[in-house]
């Protein structure tokens, strides 16, 4: 099929995604505030309960499976005329599988945590489909005001999902704490967005693009607008020192939450920063390098060693999760193809590795939020080992050890840095890996090195069949893309075709 | 590569047989098959522990107890797929020898790594060099799988740890026959995991545990010089594969800076995993792990797996005489230093952890002085006999530990100031390990000797070579060599005497209980005997041979031959820029001449120590006073482990408290502040402003957001 974006109707077959996904969310709303599901909520019996939430996920769901499909489908369709708002490029769908995959995962490993923490099904499920669709508003952007849009959209659903777990003090409070932040960042980001527009006269990327690299853009007002913008996008990545609210949120946030979020909310926001600013900033690519190489070897070497002393494991992975952002903030500096790439690449992986780890943490502390001390994982290995190796798997990728995916995702993002010449990153890139090693491997090594001091602990875990098969398909995926990642690599190499230009990667040199 | 090198005879040869693998792949997999049946039946066994555990039954890994469903299996599966391994490898090594093959083997199963401007395959290599690591690794692993079915056999993790022998010696060929960089950094990294579960497989105790951790944080500052290295590599020639790489290092100028660069970030690499100084702190603490392991995985494959990666990149470091002379110097010194350590260790296995450490400096010291073939000569014939001396250790402290164990006396069973006089005991374990004593002192015919030998000798040939680039300081690193084998004889003299010779200090009970290992044991070390006596006749030197009654028409340097077309493009370079190696040592005579001097020397150290040793009054652990002087800063390492703990350890911590302190503010103000402002319901807003955590969040954003404006906008 053609779009021909001339005519207002096509914009909805470019949006189908976006509008399977609103429209199964307030379906779920509905459906959940209905007579049935209502009363059950009510119900203090558990089993109705259960059953009723589970329904409703498996119908968010079944509402992802549309979208899957449209997505799909849209690989098929061909654009036909200017379009100002939206782009139906194979960027924008990688990026799509991406929060797809996340969305699915995050459900799947919910089931058992909104029927244990007795939460509203109707209103969580509705949330993560509504953040996804924002999610790929954003990246799907061509101007700045969408991007600006999906953000929010993203943003405020994702607000409510950390404050979700009412009955927790530490819930509302990671909630109220990620929405005053963000509420100041979005600030940063929306004035930046105005002072491009004063500057280029347009809030389109490419037009701004094409506006710098002609010289019609005022450079007086470009540069704050584009220091604004990256403070912004900074801050959704939770770069050092825009992270602060991202330990106490991850803790915070009800565990599904903060696995699905530590991935989608940050491979989307990262999207649509390698977005904006190879599309629209490339020729000014040496005005925001510098900053972007500061950010990155800042929050690597930040990250890593404060991960180091952490004892709460989530902590940990929320440190761990700052690190990642560091490597994948190489990728943007060094601002090439193989860099772009690499990026699509990495955040696929880091989505699955970084949502297993999470997911069995989860399981650990019986989907609740107790037992989050690494100690905690002392002897788990053995009385569980099947959670054990995959944890192991997820850790070991998260660390890059070869045969992982994460493996991979390094070379990748290394390769991408050795084309501009950024020897000293790619440098600290390996170093920081080093020490990151340290803290994997220390609950790795704390799960099948040490005997539990009480015997049995770890025997009323329960993994119910919908995360086991989400913790399953993430390990072969891992397993998969490090062993055999061509496929994978050549799916990310060619979704960066057509993306825009890359001169970035000439000018590369010292910070 | 340089194809146009064939001698006139047999260049029809090499058009007319073809080298025909057989099942190259299945060296490879066997063991992960044999890794997959073991693991699963470990972690099978954990469940049936762990049930055995909610029904409130006691678990009873003691003595005695064996299952059969956690022995016999993996009694057969491990040293069995080893076995069949090693057959499959020695067919290939024999249709190698029957043809003449100049260019590598490269069988390509999968596209690994494709990213548009670099690709990496799947793909193994077979060629004179990794086909010899191969058999290596297969053949000595599989004798040593067969002792641990005896040596593991009161052990409850059985069946875990054939697992992670198996998974190493998978890890290991993947290393050894990677046609690739990166493909030997996947088997690299692999067998430094499988060195730190093996190292910390008897965790329970703290000690040893650490020692694991210790071992995988050093490696890993090593792999960190393996990976850069990796990407110079990539950026000057956009390939990795061993192929294409070696033959386009051709055209790079002599002495250059980056290979330089190169070649020093590998022999980082090298220097962590082949416990080289400053890295080798790791491997003496590795003793931890059973002895088995230290036997396969820290005497005789891994830790050689850095000369392995020196010689296969032979063709770079020939291009760097500056690196060649760091290989070398830290190679001797590593020597010296690990030697002058072992003097005074009293624990038997510390004393073959740091004789380990100074053999490999010696076949650093080899390759480091362009010898490639020779330093590959010594990995094997130190393969051969360090593998007995760690397997025969074994021998002794498994009897020891037994002899302890029956009698409850919780004195060290490893420390040799309670053995004394075993020989009796343990005829077998005693002789053979009187042949590895007198292969590692460098006495004729013994394989030691032959090896070592040349590796001294190289060294004074090359410091003598035409335009040799720093001829005093090889000189030096000759003259230390030579005292480095005094010191070696010396210490592995006392080693032997402490343990077997004079009077027993066990204890009258416990000597009743000492006997001499069961066959599945010594049958290895017979074996490791014989190959530790003739494993040396595979390459002796032309010279010797034309002044002594040779050793048949094969062995005349026969291994020199075997590796030339894996040598040669070095050797090319070498020669080239270097000119001829010198026929004359510094202060004169010929390679007979030292060769003789040296074996007289060895043998003369042995007598002498063997006599000196005997008759000091050697005192049981317990009763032995401090030492003090000179002797007490040997005992205690120079040191070393205080110093990297003061220097490096230490600052490292405080920092991240430091940066945990500063860039997570919440530790400051929410542990102090928080513990008041639950449930407060609306004030809670309020009470956030209060306690200042989201200002101090909005704080640190705003100075941020200032910095970067700032930066950008002036």
């Amino acid at each position: 099929m053609t779009i021909d974006f001339s005519r207002q109707l096509h914009y909805v077959w470019a949006l189908l995604p976006e509008i399977i996904l609103c429209v199964s969310g307030m379906v779920i709303l509905v459906v959940g505030v209905s007579g049935r599901y209502r009363h059950a909520h009510m119900a203090a019996g558990g089993s109705i309960e259960s059953k009723s939430g589970d329904d409703l996920g498996w119908l968010a769901l079944l509402g992802l499976l549309g979208a899957a499909m449209a997505n799909a489908w849209l690989y098929s369709v061909t654009e036909v005329g200017e379009s100002s708002m939206i782009a139906v490029d194979r960027f924008r769908l990688f990026s799509n599988w991406i929060f797809l995959l996340a969305a699915v995962l995050g459900i799947l490993i919910s089931f058992a945590y909104v029927y244990r923490q007795r939460l509203q099904a109707g209103e969580f499920y509705a949330l993560i489909l509504f953040a996804t669709a924002g999610m790929m508003f954003m990246v799907g952007a061509r101007d700045l005001i969408v991007v600006f849009l999906g953000l929010e959209v993203m943003s405020i659903a994702v607000y409510t999902l950390t404050a979700f777990n009412r009955r927790d003090r530490k819930s509302a409070e990671g909630g109220l704490k990620y929405f005053l932040l963000g509420a100041f960042s979005t600030g940063f980001l929306l004035y930046g967005i105005a002072l491009v527009y004063g500057a280029t006269g347009s809030t389109n990327v490419a037009v701004i693009g094409e506006a710098i690299s002609n010289g019609e853009a005022s450079m007086g007002l470009l540069s704050p607008a584009v220091a604004l913008l990256t403070i912004g996008f900074a801050f959704k990545v939770s770069a050092i020192p825009f992270h602060m609210w991202t330990p106490d949120v991850y803790e915070g946030a009800p565990a599904p939450v903060t696995a699905w979020m530590s991935a989608a909310v940050k491979a989307a926001a990262f999207v649509a920063f390698l977005r904006v600013f190879m599309v629209g900033f490339d020729a000014i690519y040496a005005l925001w390098y510098p900053i972007l190489w500061w950010l990155a070897a800042i929050t690597m070497v930040g990250a890593n060693l404060i991960a180091l002393v952490q004892t709460n494991i989530k902590r940990m992975l929320a440190y761990s999760s700052i690190a990642h952002t560091g490597y994948l903030l190489v990728a943007i500096a060094a601002a090439n193809e193989t860099a772009a790439a690499g990026m699509l690449f990495y955040l696929l992986v880091y989505t699955l590795m970084n949502m297993g780890a999470f997911a069995i943490v989860m399981s650990v502390s019986h989907h609740s939020e107790e037992r989050l001390y690494i100690d905690d994982y002392v002897g788990f290995g053995w009385s569980q080992p099947l959670l054990g190796v995959f944890l192991t798997v997820f850790l070991l990728s998260l660390a890059g050890f070869p045969g992982t995916g994460g493996f991979m995702g390094k070379i990748y993002l290394l390769l991408g840095a050795a084309e501009s010449d950024l020897w000293i990153l790619s440098v600290i890139l390996v170093l920081t890996t080093v020490v990151s090693y340290w803290y994997y491997l220390r609950v790795a090594w704390v799960m099948w090195m040490k005997d539990p001091e009480t015997e049995g602990q770890h025997n009323r875990i329960i993994v119910p069949f919908p995360m086991r098969f989400a913790l399953l398909a993430s390990v072969g995926l891992i397993l998969y893309v490090g062993i055999f990642p061509s496929a994978a690599l050549e799916f990310a190499r060619t979704s960066i075709e057509g993306l825009g230009t890359f001169g970035g990667g000439l000018i590369g040199q010292g910070p | 590569m340089h194809t146009a090198l064939v001698e006139g005879g047999q260049a029809t040869v090499d058009t007319a047989a073809q080298f025909e693998p057989f099942f190259p792949g299945l060296i490879i997999l066997l063991p992960l098959i044999g890794f997959l049946i073991n693991g699963a039946l470990a972690l099978k066994h954990a469940r049936v522990s762990a049930a055995a555990v909610r029904l409130g039954g006691e678990l009873d890994l003691g003595e005695g107890d064996h299952r059969p469903e956690t022995h016999t299996l993996p009694s057969y599966v491990g040293p069995g797929v080893m076995l069949a391994a090693f057959l499959i490898a020695s067919v290939n090594f024999i249709r190698m020898l029957s043809v003449e093959l100049h260019e590598p083997h490269v069988i390509e199963y999968w596209t690994w790594i494709a990213t548009g401007t670099f690709t990496v395959d799947a793909a193994i290599q077979l060629d004179q060099l990794s086909i010899l690591m191969t058999m290596i690794v297969t053949g000595v692993g599989f004798l040593i799988h067969v002792f641990s079915v005896g040596y593991m056999s009161d052990d409850g993790g059985y069946p875990r740890y054939f697992s992670y022998l198996n998974l190493f010696i998978f890890f290991m060929l993947v290393l050894v026959m990677g046609a690739s960089y990166p493909l030997m950094f996947v088997g690299w990294e692999g067998v430094g995991l499988c060195s730190y579960l093996l190292i910390g497989f008897w965790f329970s105790d703290r000690e040893k545990s650490d020692a694991g951790k210790k071992a995988f944080i050093v490696n890993r500052i090593g792999d960190f010089g393996f990976l850069i290295a990796m990407f110079l590599l990539f950026g000057m020639f956009g390939t990795l594969d061993f192929v294409p790489l070696f033959s386009e290092a051709d055209n790079l100028e002599y002495g250059g800076s980056l290979v330089t660069a190169v070649t020093l970030f590998l022999f980082l690499g090298a220097a962590g995993k082949s416990a080289q100084i400053p890295l080798y702190v790791w491997l003496p603490d590795a003793m931890a792990g059973p002895t088995p392991v230290s036997a396969l995985i820290h005497a005789a494959t891994m830790v050689t797996a850095g000369v392995y990666l020196v010689v296969r990149s032979s063709v770079l470091y020939a291009l760097s005489p500056i690196a060649s002379a760091t290989v070398a110097g830290v190679g001797v010194f590593t020597a010296l230093f690990a030697a002058t350590i072992a003097l005074k260790q009293n624990d038997i296995k510390k004393v073959l952890a740091y004789s380990t450490v100074s053999q490999l400096g010696y076949m650093f010291l080899g390759v480091g002085v362009g010898a490639y073939a020779t330093g590959i000569f010594h990995l094997i014939t130190h393969a051969f006999f360090k593998a007995l001396l760690f397997l025969g250790a074994g021998a002794v402290i498994h009897s020891m530990h037994r002899s302890l164990h029956r009698t409850n006396d919780h004195q060290d069973p490893q420390d040799m100031r309670n053995m004394g006089g075993l020989k009796a005991f343990m005829p077998i374990t005693w002789g053979t390990m009187w042949v590895a004593t007198f292969a590692i002192a460098g006495i004729w015919p013994f394989a030691g000797f032959f090896s070592k030998d040349e590796i001294i000798w190289q060294t004074a040939a090359f410091g003598g070579a035409a335009r040799a680039p720093y001829p005093a300081l090889y000189q030096v690193y000759w003259v230390i060599a030579l005292g480095t084998a005094i010191l070696t004889a010396f210490y592995m003299t006392r080693m032997m005497v402490m343990t077997f010779h004079g009077s027993n200090r066990t204890g009258v009970e416990e000597a009743k209980h000492l006997y001499e290992a069961p066959p599945v044991m010594w049958l290895p070390l017979m074996a490791l005997a014989v190959l530790s006596v003739v494993g040396g006749w595979i390459n002796v030197p032309e010279a010797l041979r034309e002044t002594f009654i040779g050793l048949g028409p094969l062995t005349s340097e026969w291994l020199h031959r075997w590796l030339e077309p894996v040598t040669e493009q070095a050797h090319h370079i070498q020669e080239f820029n270097l000119g001829e190696v010198a026929e004359q040592a510094p202060f004169g005579g010929g390679e007979v001449t030292w060769a003789v001097i040296s074996t007289v020397l060895a043998l003369a150290t042995v007598l002498t120590s063997f006599h000196l040793v005997i008759r000091k009054n050697v005192r049981a652990a317990a009763e032995d006073p401090e030492l003090s002087g000179f002797s007490k800063v040997l005992y205690h390492k120079w040191y070393v482990d205080e110093v990297y703990d003061r220097l490096i350890v230490q600052p490292l911590i405080r920092t991240s408290r430091f940066c945990w302190r500063v860039i997570d503010a919440r530790v400051i103000d929410g542990i102090v502040n928080g513990v008041g402002w639950a449930a407060r319901g609306v004030g809670f807003i309020v009470s956030m402003f209060q306690t200042g955590t989201v200002n101090t969040y909005a704080l640190v954003l705003t100075i941020g957001a200032l910095i970067i404006l700032g930066v950008s906008v002036f």
